[in-house]
């Protein structure tokens, strides 16, 4: 840290404390005691119970937990590889070809998500590119949005990438393509595990887009949780929305360990 | 494997964004020569070499590997070995790995990789640390893998660029002696060093390229370079030397009023010449060729004494052997130097004055 006084250090943290428990922490906490109540009238909630989970883990919620999962994982591993596929390709080009990639790659983050989830509805419900009322719509969708993540990330850790290694390889005999998957990519394998758990979590997390293009047999989680609470189930919202979060964290935490691996090396 | 091809640049010139960084370079490299390009920084000696690795694309000229011109061929068509400063082994690699990779990469039979990547490592005294990864190795000993990645491939034309200039003092002058080693066991393999260090070049090369500003000034044996500078810049950059301001005369030269004898080689009486002494060929005290000057500094460098003293306006440095009682400053000395030890640079004459 900075600050280097044991009194400075003091007033940092209890700064942190006072920003970071009632902006992030509390309102997480709140849905999570929310999720085991079944009336919140007074100040804490009350009547304790599981049942709200033991419907958020069976029938048409894990039908759309599972959903999310295949969406999201579907969708960040596609946008990895356009997404690395970009930054690679736009690496070898000049200054100006460069920068024209990196602002269209940038373009589904600038407009926004609702736009983008519009502009997909009305490009593939004609013939003869007909996704509308399928699962590939909103997997389109969610690609489309997180490629910038993974494209970005990407295009900066080649910019840091050390050209003597690929240099080094290339004057060992080594064709381009064996280079690339010899030296480079697992160089850029933190990144790109990095690029693959940010893709994975906007996903799972995806709402305002999907919700103009589900199809009714592919329901991701967020469109059940935006339901439940739509019709006033503030509860079983709630524990769809800790189902969400635990599942995200889980895969996330899953993809770090795979990083914590690539970058000791 | 290629039984010893040299290099040859034809006129080769390179450019980035309109600036010339080499400038039409001539320069032949023996089949088994070793070769130092040397210079300061920004001279281009970097660029020439990449230019035979093919890391840049020469704007005009040629470029030989052995018979074959290169200049149009991809890096990793090339056939070269390449040592870099920062060593760039690949980190996620082990060390035999890492000496394996240009044979994997060129489908050499399995069997025989093993092999050759032993016996890379066996040359470069890195055997036993086989199984490391990079990260757990010294920078000497990453240097020498380095070395070792490139030797596996068995390249006809070795490049090391700045090789040793990561290294400290000790570990540098234990790796100059390896790379001769090396050198004397791989008798066909050309190399091409790139330095600005005058020491690594006099110590390892056949012969030395002195490059400035781009173009390339001097080439020779060390020896000849050293002791018969054509250039200014050579004979500063090439060990140390006095340049002195002379007039040429009958039977020697004259240097603020003093007659001081050397040979003049058919420089013309009464022209404007440069004469290097180096400094470590002047004495203290009478002798032949005797100027007198004041001293205006002394440094003690342990084994010697550096003297700067003022003659005739010019400043003179001699490198004495450790003097028990130094001159201090500002007390008049006579200096001398053998005439045979004086070298009027030829390139430095000029009639008009």
């Amino acid at each position: 840290m900075l600050v280097h006084s044991r009194k400075g250090k003091w007033a940092t943290w209890a700064v942190f404390f006072l920003l970071f428990l009632p902006l992030f922490a509390l309102p997480l906490l709140v849905v999570l005691a929310a999720s085991f109540a079944t009336n919140w009238s007074s100040a804490l909630p009350s009547g304790f119970t599981t049942g709200h989970y033991t419907a958020a883990t069976r029938g048409a919620s894990l039908q759309a937990l599972t959903t999310s999962l295949v969406t999201a994982v579907t969708a960040s591993l596609l946008a990895l590889v356009v997404g690395t596929w970009a930054a690679l390709a736009a690496h070898a080009l000049k200054k100006r070809g460069r920068r024209v990639l990196d602002a269209l790659f940038m373009l589904p983050v600038a407009v926004p998500s609702v736009v983008v989830g519009l502009a997909i509805l009305v490009a593939f419900s004609q013939p003869p590119m007909l996704l509308n009322g399928t699962r590939w719509i909103v997997i389109l969708a969610h690609t489309v949005l997180v490629t910038a993540f993974a494209h970005q990330s990407v295009s900066a850790a080649l910019a840091r990438l050390d050209p003597a290694y690929e240099q080094a390889a290339a004057s060992l005999g080594a064709r381009p393509s064996y280079v690339l998957w010899r030296v480079r990519l697992p160089l850029l394998l933190p990144t790109l595990t990095a690029a693959a758990g940010l893709c994975f979590a906007l996903s799972m997390g995806e709402l305002s887009a999907t919700m103009m293009l589900y199809p009714p047999d592919w329901t991701p989680l967020p469109v059940q949780i935006y339901a439940a609470s739509d019709r006033g189930a503030l509860f079983t919202g709630s524990a769809l929305a800790v189902v969400l979060m635990t599942t995200t964290v889980l895969v996330l935490f899953a993809v770090f360990r795979i990083r914590t691996k690539a970058s000791y090396r | 494997m290629s039984g010893g091809s040299g290099i040859r640049f034809d006129r080769v010139s390179v450019a980035y964004d309109g600036t010339t960084v080499l400038d039409s370079l001539d320069l032949t490299v023996e089949p088994g020569e070793v070769m130092a390009l040397l210079g300061p920084s920004g001279s281009g000696k970097t660029t020439a070499l990449r230019a035979v690795a093919g890391f840049v694309r020469p704007a005009s000229g040629r470029v030989f590997i052995g018979d074959r011109d290169v200049t149009a061929l991809p890096p990793h068509r090339r056939g070269v070995g390449m040592v870099v400063q920062q060593y760039a082994l690949f980190p996620h690699m082990r060390v035999e790995d890492n000496v394996a990779f240009g044979l994997r990469a060129q489908k050499v039979a399995k069997g025989e990789i093993r092999g050759r990547v032993a016996e890379a490592l066996e040359m470069t005294g890195m055997a036993a640390y086989a199984r490391r990864h990079p990260r757990e190795l010294s920078g000497g000993q990453q240097q020498r893998v380095a070395i070792a990645r490139a030797l596996a491939i068995r390249p006809g034309v070795l490049l090391l660029d700045e090789p040793l200039s990561a290294l400290d003092a000790q570990l540098r002058s234990g790796m100059l002696a390896e790379l001769s080693r090396l050198h004397r066991e791989l008798p066909d393999m050309s190399i091409l060093y790139v330095t600005h260090d005058q020491i690594e070049a006099l110590t390892l090369a056949d012969r030395i390229a002195v490059m400035d500003k781009a173009r390339l000034r001097d080439v020779g044996t060390p020896r000849e370079l050293y002791r018969a500078p054509r250039t200014a810049f050579t004979a500063s950059f090439v060990g140390n030397a006095n340049l002195l301001p002379v007039t040429v005369g009958a039977e020697g030269v004259a240097f603020g009023g003093t007659e001081l004898k050397v040979a003049t080689g058919d420089a013309a009486p009464g022209a404007s010449a440069t004469l290097c002494v180096r400094p470590h060929l002047v004495g203290l005290g009478t002798g032949p060729n005797q100027v007198a000057g004041t001293v205006s500094e002394v440094q003690w460098r342990g084994a010697t004494h550096r003297l700067y003293v003022d003659v005739a306006g010019h400043r003179v440095m001699a490198d004495l052997r450790e003097l028990r009682e130094p001159p201090a400053h500002g007390d008049s000395v006579l200096l001398h130097f053998a005439p045979d030890d004086a070298v009027l640079l030829s390139a430095g004459v000029t009639t008009d004055g």
